[in-house]
């Protein structure tokens, strides 16, 4: 028999100002089921808890609906509270009344109604559940790291140093990401490389870490603590097991005219090559599109040059599958093709580059060496406008978000302009600036004070080449209320942050979801941002929004500590939310094995016969079998036919 | 249901599959998009435990409209149940039919967890279109036999 404890809350004035709580508790009292009712303030609150857990035991409960705000939210909080109370954890229903109700609904007699019925439905589904055990797994106790920018490189330090191996997957031939090609970094203007490289060879160098480059993830499979992921290595045409990273190759390679991906296009490199100086792993790359060997069959140069044999031009790739308890995705993001705005000339003037070209020509290891002259005609720019926001806050051509990093990316690389032409003159159009960081602010008042960069409030409307080579730059001063142009040498476009492009279907392969700009959505934007909705998978860095370094190293680390404190933990336990079938009613037809996607179903002898059977460990819980079976010999916990049926009639 | 009460609001059971639909529906509730009040959802873990029986349960137990919503293709949590249900219920449309339901009244379709908005002009407009069948007997036959 039943005895249900509704408990109905206010949520201050978030439920209680739509609902008349008191009517919705006494018309609920009056059901067969239910035991007690009562309302409170806030069910979440420690007291709230109390309530229900002193009245569980005061009027023998042995089923709870909380009427309040998403299960989402707190169903788990609730949970813990009535098995502290020594009920099963399980036999508890949350009627949706905030969300779905009292924010939804402007008639206050209609919420009521509503959240009446709500209510109700919860009470019939929940008297018809029976108790559930967790389900017990092992966890094997290796974190799989996706991308080698400095959130993963963090992520993967933190997780060798907890003691755990860590295997570092990265798309490119070398670590370091986006921050491997800054020149300087804000706002203490330190070198990039200077603090990164350190870290590239430290996790090198880790005996808990393997780092797989050129590699890319295939598939997923598997759950929370037993991953299963296959890893595809691009052919590379060099055995890094052979490699003594001598270089000689890359001197030796005749092609040389390849645009080079890590200065932004800007310089060129050869068709074997290691993307810059400090590359870690260090192995240099054949370029098959551009390698002689590949487009004419001839050369060979490298092959015979090479001393340790490493050249293999039959390398075909290779594929690996390991195992994994948990993942970090810290993919990064890239920049927007400045491209979509024409009227800049982005992708069309020489002299009108993107944030991470300027930083490339500004840096020691880039294609002048770190000289700041114009890509056309190698002078010195005497004046430059920085033009912010292309791209971001821009919904009809770019994207409505604000990227975050360039209003800071943007003073530094006029303070770095001021310092290789300290008699050079700076612009910043900007729209607003946005510098909510530590020492930030000052940073900008630097730029502006103590450095002479001039700051134009206004968006420009085009940038005009001139005869004479130089750009006429169109904007307007919004504080004076008026148009202004400026000729200058050189343009930098301070180009949004996007999701890489192949965001969406690395997360379609993990099943995470992300976002409407294609960024990973947080298992909750507060309260679990390093987390996904699927246990096990954790976010760092950009991959999850624009993020500076600081962000992305926090993240690294925050997302070390989940997967630390996940294998600290011998086996886990599981959702008890798995399918069962019932042998005597099933067929063996096996169609719910085909519609299983974790091939969790497999067959066995029962008196005599083929039937279907669970293997509770591999079940995710999804009910595709449930709803396949025509005999229904197949019950999904939490989601069985009777709790369905009971919550959804009327 | 009478008929100007189902004129006003008709009555909808919305399945809403747990990570993708039912977090749109959250989403519309904390932006505070109102849609109509005679919706009644039903939390499922994935739009392919929707049973087809489940539907016609619910046009016996009298709801004017049925509501299905799964995550987008390609982003569903558990890989392909949503294009089990896509499959299974595009069979269950045509059942309604057969059985003399008006194949309208069913409605699939995907919500992200980003689109609250969505959701509740999903809610919105399937309500306006049940609109249609207010005061007609609920199967075909018999409005058939009624003219």
């Amino acid at each position: 028999m039943a005895r249900v404890g509704v408990f109905i809350c206010h949520c201050g004035v978030n439920i209680a100002g739509k609902v008349d709580v008191a009517k919705v508790t006494e018309t609920i009292g009056k059901m067969p089921e239910v035991a007690f009712a009562t309302e409170y303030k806030f069910m979440c609150s420690s007291p709230g808890q109390k309530l229900a857990s002193d009245a569980i035991k005061e009027h023998a409960l042995n089923r709870i609906v909380v009427a309040a705000c998403s299960p989402t939210m707190h169903l788990p909080t609730f949970r813990k509270a009535i098995a502290r109370a020594g009920l099963n954890p399980y036999l508890i229903s949350m009627a949706n009344i905030r969300e779905q109700c009292s924010w939804v609904t402007e008639d206050k007699e209609k919420a009521t109604e509503k959240a009446t019925d709500l209510v109700r439905r919860q009470v019939r589904r929940i008297a018809h559940a029976d108790p559930l055990e967790d389900v017990s797994v092992p966890v094997e106790k290796t974190a799989l790291v996706l991308g080698g920018g400095v959130a993963g490189i963090q992520a993967a330090l933190d997780i060798a140093d907890g003691g755990r191996k860590v295997i570092l997957v990265e798309k490119s031939p070398s670590l370091g990401g986006k921050m491997a090609q800054l020149d300087e970094t804000f706002p203490t203007l330190d070198c990039s490389q200077c603090i990164l490289t350190p870290k590239m060879v430290e996790a090198a160098q880790h005996p808990n870490i393997e780092i797989r480059a050129n590699t890319t993830v295939k598939k997923v499979g598997g759950y929370v603590g037993n991953f299963e992921v296959t890893l595809e290595r691009r052919p590379t045409c060099v055995d890094a097991t052979r490699c003594i990273a001598c270089g000689l190759c890359v001197t030796k390679c005749p092609v040389k005219d390849v645009p080079d991906e890590f200065n932004a296009g800007l310089g060129t490199r050869r068709a074997i090559a290691t993307p810059f100086p400090q590359a870690v792993p260090a192995i240099p790359v054949i370029d098959q599109e551009y390698c002689l060997k590949f487009t004419k069959n001839k050369c060979g140069a490298c092959e015979k040059i090479c001393p340790a044999g490493a050249i293999d031009y039959e390398d075909k790739g290779a594929e690996e599958t390991v195992k994994a308890g948990a993942i970090v995705v810290a993919t990064g993001f890239q920049e927007m093709s400045p491209a979509v705005y024409t009227e800049y000339g982005g992708a069309t003037y020489p002299d009108v580059l993107t944030g991470l070209q300027f930083e490339r020509l500004v840096s020691s290891t880039g294609p002048t060496e770190g000289k700041l002259v114009r890509p056309s005609d190698g002078q010195e720019p005497k004046t430059i406008v920085f033009v912010q926001c292309v791209g971001s806050r821009d919904p009809s051509k770019g994207h409505e978000y604000c990227s975050g990093i360039c209003c800071m990316y943007t003073a530094k690389h006029a303070l770095l302009y001021k310092h290789h032409v300290p008699n050079g003159q700076a612009y910043v159009c900007y729209i607003d600036i946005r510098s909510p960081g530590k020492n930030y602010e000052q940073f900008i008042r630097r730029a502006v004070e103590e450095e002479d960069v001039r700051y134009i409030r206004g968006r420009v409307g085009k940038v005009q080449r001139r005869d004479d080579g130089r750009y006429r730059v169109f904007t307007e001063d919004t504080l004076v209320g008026r148009p202004v142009s400026i000729d200058a040498d050189m343009v930098v476009l301070a180009s949004a942050a996007e999701p890489q492009s192949d965001a969406a279907s690395l997360a379609q392969t993990l099943g995470i979801s992300y976002d409407a700009d294609g960024f990973y959505t947080e298992a909750h934007p507060k309260l679990k941002p390093v987390e996904t909705a699927t246990a096990g998978v954790f976010l760092a860095g950009a991959c999850q929004g624009p993020k500076d370094i600081p962000a992305s190293v926090q993240q690294g680390s925050a997302a070390a500590a989940k997967v630390l404190a996940l294998f600290a933990n011998e086996t886990l336990r599981k959702s008890p939310q798995v399918a069962q079938v019932d042998s005597s009613a099933c067929t063996g037809c096996l169609t719910c094995a085909y519609v299983c996607h974790y091939s969790a179903i497999e067959e066995k002898q029962a008196a005599g016969r083929q039937v279907a059977f669970v293997v509770a460990g591999k079940c995710q819980g999804c009910g595709a079998c449930a709803a396949a079976c025509k005999n229904k010999a197949v019950t999904l916990a939490q989601f069985s036919d009777d709790e369905v049926f009971e919550e959804m009639m009327r | 249901m009478s008929a100007p009460e189902m004129a006003r609001d008709p009555k909808i059971l919305a399945f809403l599959c747990r990570w993708c639909s039912y977090a749109g529906a959250d989403l519309a509730g904390t932006s505070r998009f109102s849609y109509p009040p005679n919706v009644r959802i039903v939390q499922v873990p994935c739009s392919g435990r929707v049973d087809p029986v489940m539907i016609f349960k619910a046009f016996v137990e009298g709801y004017d409209g049925v509501l299905v919503a799964g995550c987008h293709p390609g982003d569903c949590h558990y890989g392909t149940g949503n294009y089990h249900a896509r499959r299974k219920l595009a069979v269950a449309r045509r059942l309604l039919e057969t059985v003399g339901v008006h194949p309208d009244r069913m409605l699939f379709t995907w919500v992200s967890a980003a689109e609250g908005r969505k959701f509740a002009e999903v809610c919105t407009t399937f309500a306006e279109g049940l609109k249609q069948f207010a005061g007609r007997p609920k199967t075909l036959a018999r409005e058939a036999l009624a003219k």
